[in-house]
């Protein structure tokens, strides 16, 4: 059974071409990993899976549903947590959970145990009724995760979840969504341009480059398709290029992402 | 019917959220109220012996109702076009992916933004009783209520149907000089209705805020130019739209 399909899918910004064609399936309850330099297009293919965007061509289909026919049915199946700020700085922390789980329909009563639960989970159970504003990017980006786990979803997106968290938040993270992928059999399709994480924590992995799929299965498979003993070197002979050698400007943003989160 | 529930429980945490927002902010209810009390004591002062002379009686009981149209379209029109805030800072993405119809979260903002506009139009009206202001009844004052929320309902929905097209603050001055400035200076807020030239009267005809500030001071003050009947539907009309097509702008947006 298959959580995501998707055909011939295309996205086009006036001349610019974000995502180009891409065809492939993420099966339910599997870690799925989404990897790729920055600029490859993942962004925008998850806004599309997510009914924040239009789709130029082709079609998805996320839990069964048509995000351009059936958005709120797509809607209540997912989960995300945005690869940019979105929390409302002037609301609590629990302000913020509890505006989400109202918005989701989540009754009363489970709300404010479910609500209390994550917080302690991301270690925010102290902070719960500090503006947002206080926060540094690590505990901000904590809180988005509660908040994208807050309704129990049947699939959760992550753009770059990990960006600029320090590993031991990073590890913290990665095993509760292990945890959740394993007892609850949630979905996870998580996008990433760290190697190491999509090879340790994936599936499965998809490559994406200049808006295409250049290869797609385990990270075993690549290895052995590509006579490669690492991932690396994997996606050095699939790409042509290594994943750091992105354009200076988007290094340098990364730089500074990384800067703020560690706050 | 639990849909209904499920809507209405999503306009009120939007509205709640609003309401927040304005309360924490100390600096936007200060910002906001300075204009108002600037034009009251200017105009109400320096004006009203002019006023006076020219045989149009108080100038205060004929500028406050104008006054307090004021502080209520601009409150309405920022808090309509905090969207592209929302926008820069993250978080409408967040209301954006919500399982509810795209309007309902529009529904949400706007009675949030209205309603924080109207209580600054009450805050208003009562400076103005400080610097003189007497309204004629206070049996009235409901109906002048009425005008007052629907003046900010028109402005924020309005505001935000702007805001939905909009990516950043870039036009802000622009919508601020050549869109709240001319709909308020054309509205019969400062100077009487009568015996103006022909264009300048059609446009003050066609401006939605005529109504409203007639509405105003028809209940405060007595003297109208229109009726509360033709006042009022107008004003309905204008909201509706602005509704209308708010929500059918915001629910457009693409992040
Ligand atoms: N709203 C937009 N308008 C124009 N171009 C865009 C927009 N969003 C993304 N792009 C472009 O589409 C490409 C893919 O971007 P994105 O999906 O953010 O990549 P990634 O998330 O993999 O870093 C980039 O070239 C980016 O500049
Ligand atoms: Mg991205």
């Amino acid at each position: 059974m298959n959580m995501i399909e998707v055909t011939h899918l295309g996205k086009k910004f006036d001349d610019i071409t974000a995502v180009d064609d891409i065809s492939f399936n993420v099966v339910k309850g599997e870690i799925f990993a989404f990897l790729g330099p920055n600029g490859a297009g993942k962004t925008t293919t998850i806004k599309m899976f997510t009914t924040l965007l239009q789709p130029t061509s082709g079609s998805i289909l996320v839990n069964g549903f048509d995000p351009a026919t059936q958005p709120n049915d797509v809607r209540r199946s997912f989960g995300i947590i945005f690869q940019d700020p979105s929390l409302d700085d002037e609301l609590t922390a629990f302000e913020n959970l509890e505006f989400h789980g109202v918005l989701y329909d989540v009754p009363k009563k489970i709300r404010r145990a479910r609500i209390n639960e994550l917080l302690q989970l991301v270690e925010l159970e102290k902070r719960r009724d500090d503006l947002v504003k206080e926060f540094s990017g690590g505990m901000k980006r904590r809180l988005e995760i509660a908040r994208g786990l807050l309704h129990h979803p049947q699939i959760i997106f992550l753009d770059e979840p990990t960006l600029g968290l320090d590993p031991q938040t990073r590890n913290h993270l990665w095993n509760y969504i292990k945890d959740m992928n394993q007892k609850e059999g949630i979905t996870v399709f998580f996008s990433t341009h760290y190697m190491e994480e999509a090879d340790r924590m994936a599936d499965r992995i998809a490559i994406i480059d200049n808006g295409e799929i250049v290869a797609e299965g385990t990270a075993q498979l690549l290895k052995e398709q590509t006579a490669s003993a690492t991932l690396e070197d994997a996606f050095l002979k699939l790409t042509g290029k290594a994943i750091r050698e992105e354009g200076a400007k988007g290094i340098d943003k990364l730089r500074t992402m990384r800067h703020v989160w560690k706050r | 019917m639990e849909k209904i529930t499920q809507y209405a429980k999503v306009i009120y945490i939007l509205w709640l959220r609003q309401l927040k927002r304005y309360s924490r902010s100390r600096a936007r209810m200060i910002g906001s109220l300075a204009q108002p009390v600037l034009f009251l004591v200017a105009l109400g002062f320096g004006f009203g012996p002019i006023y006076q002379k020219a045989g149009g009686g108080n100038y205060i009981q004929f500028i406050a109702p104008g006054i307090i149209a004021m502080s209520i379209i601009f409150t309405a029109m920022f808090n309509g076009i905090e969207v592209i805030y929302d926008r820069q800072f993250g978080f409408l993405k967040e209301t954006l992916v919500a399982p509810v119809p795209r309007w309902t979260i529009m529904l949400g903002r706007t009675f949030g933004g209205a309603t924080v506009a109207t209580l600054q139009g009450m805050v208003v009206f009562c400076i103005a009783l400080l610097v003189g202001f007497r309204p004629e009844s206070v049996l009235m004052l409901p109906v002048a209520l009425v005008f007052m929320a629907l003046i900010a309902f028109f402005f924020t929905a309005f505001g935000t149907a702007i805001a939905s097209r909009m990516e950043d603050m870039q036009a802000f001055p622009l919508i601020i000089n050549f869109l709240i400035m001319p709909l308020f200076f054309l509205s019969g807020a400062l100077f009487p209705l009568n015996g103006l030239p022909k264009t300048v009267q059609t446009i003050i005809y066609a401006n939605p805020l005529s109504y409203g500030v007639d509405g105003i001071r028809g209940a405060l003050s007595t003297q109208m130019h229109f009726t509360f009947r033709l006042d009022f539907l107008v004003l309905l009309a204008f909201t509706a739209l602005a509704l209308a097509l708010g929500s059918y702008l915001f629910s457009k947006i693409e992040v």
